[in-house]
């Protein structure tokens, strides 16, 4: 990740539309870049789209119009293998993404599956454990982890896999301060491309260099975290 | 609601388990499955009435527990509620076959008896086994064997994907439990015309949550095969076949002789 050329664009969209069962439309000709290294942040009312933006990007939702590229490869069902190995998601509810018994296991899960040998699963895991802070919680099950320990395994599940972009949907909802903090320390440590959809507006501006405000279904502005997030105006009428 | 907690728990303690003797161990999952089925098959070949014989069958049970440190008292708590079925397995014989074989005082045994203590007795033995085999190889391993023997991976993931929807169902049944007895204070259970709803929530809510997590793992690389280490070189073949072949020789030796009659016989000085 450290060796990762800065400034080149990692992700392109170009009129990117989705609709539910083609039908329900949820995002209209979305138009952007993004580039290496950078971390971006999407704000937007509830039911904006900023969660399908994301599950576009990732392929968990397929069918979108328009053009959709990550690292020069166009999302679609052949590339989703050398995608999803490229791009890591952190769900909102950190209980989704824990299914196994211990922190370990559940975050040597991912490079198991890429086939790597178990010394090299083990180097994965702890390198990503001490990432988060959490290497010494290492054989703990997860049932018996408090929220924000739970969020920080999540993120350690993701980079165990060494993705290029790393997508967090809502990362700061149900930390205490603390944990919060905790967080923006290891986001701003990571220096892999991040995009991070939140409705937290204090933690958008710790922690992302521009934001696309989401309104009516697409890109209504895109600027630095700090022109949008305190253009309070600009908030209340895009429903925040 | 205790009860699913308890279960929720026992469930993620015997992954953890599982996995501290499937890392421990040399001997391929697949060996402790074949070992188990032939356990279960032998066991099941009893005659209805051959008690004396089947007796003998609890040495593997006997020896799983001591090499392994299986605890009988969490065994019993976390089966006591699978090991009421084999009680039931029988039930109808007692109906079915009165005959009356010797009197226990003044009590009459009939071979109803005999036959349904003897059901019980091979429905303890294989329920005690399975779970011998799962807490040895847990679910990953029961998976892992069954890629030794190419199952198809179509069925190893809906083995994989169940056992974690059990887990999702019994969160979601205590959360809406929990929520629904914080508005009805003092209510026993749940009311019938609420059953519905109640039903219908949880599925939709837990199918949504087992979505998730298929994305989850879909996310970090799975295709229809498990999280767990590449088999080759971790395990020791001629340990494995070893096992295997001292196993079946016993439950061959177990099947022919009446171990446990001939002691008795032996004790009593016959």
């Amino acid at each position: 990740m450290d060796t990762m050329e800065k400034g080149k664009t990692i992700i392109l969209a170009d009129n990117l539309s989705f609709a539910y069962d083609h039908k329900y439309s949820a995002l209209e000709h979305l138009s952007f870049q993004i580039e290496r290294g950078e971390t971006i942040g999407i704000i937007g009312a509830n039911g904006a789209g900023k969660s399908t933006l994301l599950k576009i990007l990732v392929g968990l939702l397929e069918d979108y119009q328009g053009r959709l590229e990550i690292d020069g490869l166009t999302v679609e069902k052949k590339t989703l293998k050398e995608i999803r190995k490229k791009v890591g998601y952190v769900f909102q509810d950190s209980e989704s993404q824990l299914f196994l018994s211990t922190v370990y296991e559940d975050v040597a899960f991912g490079p198991r599956n890429y086939g790597y040998p178990e010394e090299t699963v083990e180097e994965k895991v702890l390198s990503a454990l001490r990432l988060v802070h959490m290497e010494e919680h290492r054989d703990k099950q997860i049932y018996r982890l408090s929220g924000g320990q739970k969020k920080m395994v999540a993120i350690a599940t993701v980079l165990s896999m060494e993705p290029e972009v790393i997508l967090f949907d809502e990362p700061s909802t149900a930390l205490d301060p603390r944990n919060r903090r905790n967080l923006v320390g290891v986001l701003n440590d990571m220096s892999c491309t991040k995009i991070i959809a939140s409705h937290d507006m204090d933690f958008i501006k710790s922690t992302c260099d521009r934001v696309f405000l989401l309104a009516d279904k697409t890109i209504r502005k895109i600027g630095t975290a700090g022109e949008i997030v305190m253009n309070s105006r600009l908030l209340e009428e895009s429903g925040l | 609601m205790n009860q699913l907690n308890e279960a929720v728990k026992a469930l993620h303690e015997i992954d953890l388990e599982s996995g501290k003797r499937r890392k421990n161990t040399d001997i391929h999952p697949l060996s402790i499955l074949l070992v188990t089925i032939c356990y279960i098959g032998v066991t099941a070949s009893f005659g209805n009435y051959d008690m004396p014989k089947l007796f003998s069958m609890i040495i593997f049970l006997i020896a799983g527990g001591i090499l392994y440190d299986i605890s009988l008292k969490n065994s019993f708590r976390r089966l006591k509620y699978i090991l009421l079925f084999p009680l039931f397995l029988g039930a109808a014989n007692l109906v079915l076959d009165r005959q009356i074989l010797w009197y226990l005082g003044k009590i009459p045994i009939t071979s109803g008896m005999v036959s349904m203590v003897t059901l019980f007795i091979k429905g303890v033995f294989m329920v005690y086994a399975t779970y011998f085999m799962i807490i040895r190889i847990g679910i990953e391993g029961l998976c892992l064997a069954m890629r030794a023997i190419h199952v198809p991976g179509i069925l190893i993931t809906q083995i994989t994907l169940s056992y974690r929807y059990i887990i999702v169902l019994l969160r979601e049944m205590e959360r809406m439990w929990t929520s629904y007895h914080m508005r009805a204070p003092g209510q026993k259970g749940i009311q019938i015309k609420a059953w519905g709803s109640f039903l219908g929530l949880l599925f939709l809510r837990s199918m949504e949550r087992a979505d998730n997590i298929y994305h989850s793992m879909l996310l970090r690389g799975y295709q229809e095969n498990v999280g767990i280490p590449a088999a080759k070189g971790k395990y020791s073949f001629g340990k494995s076949a070893a096992y295997v072949l001292f196993w079946v020789m016993i439950f061959a030796c177990l099947r022919k002789v009446p171990l446990f009659y001939l002691l008795g016989e032996k004790m009593a000085g016959r």
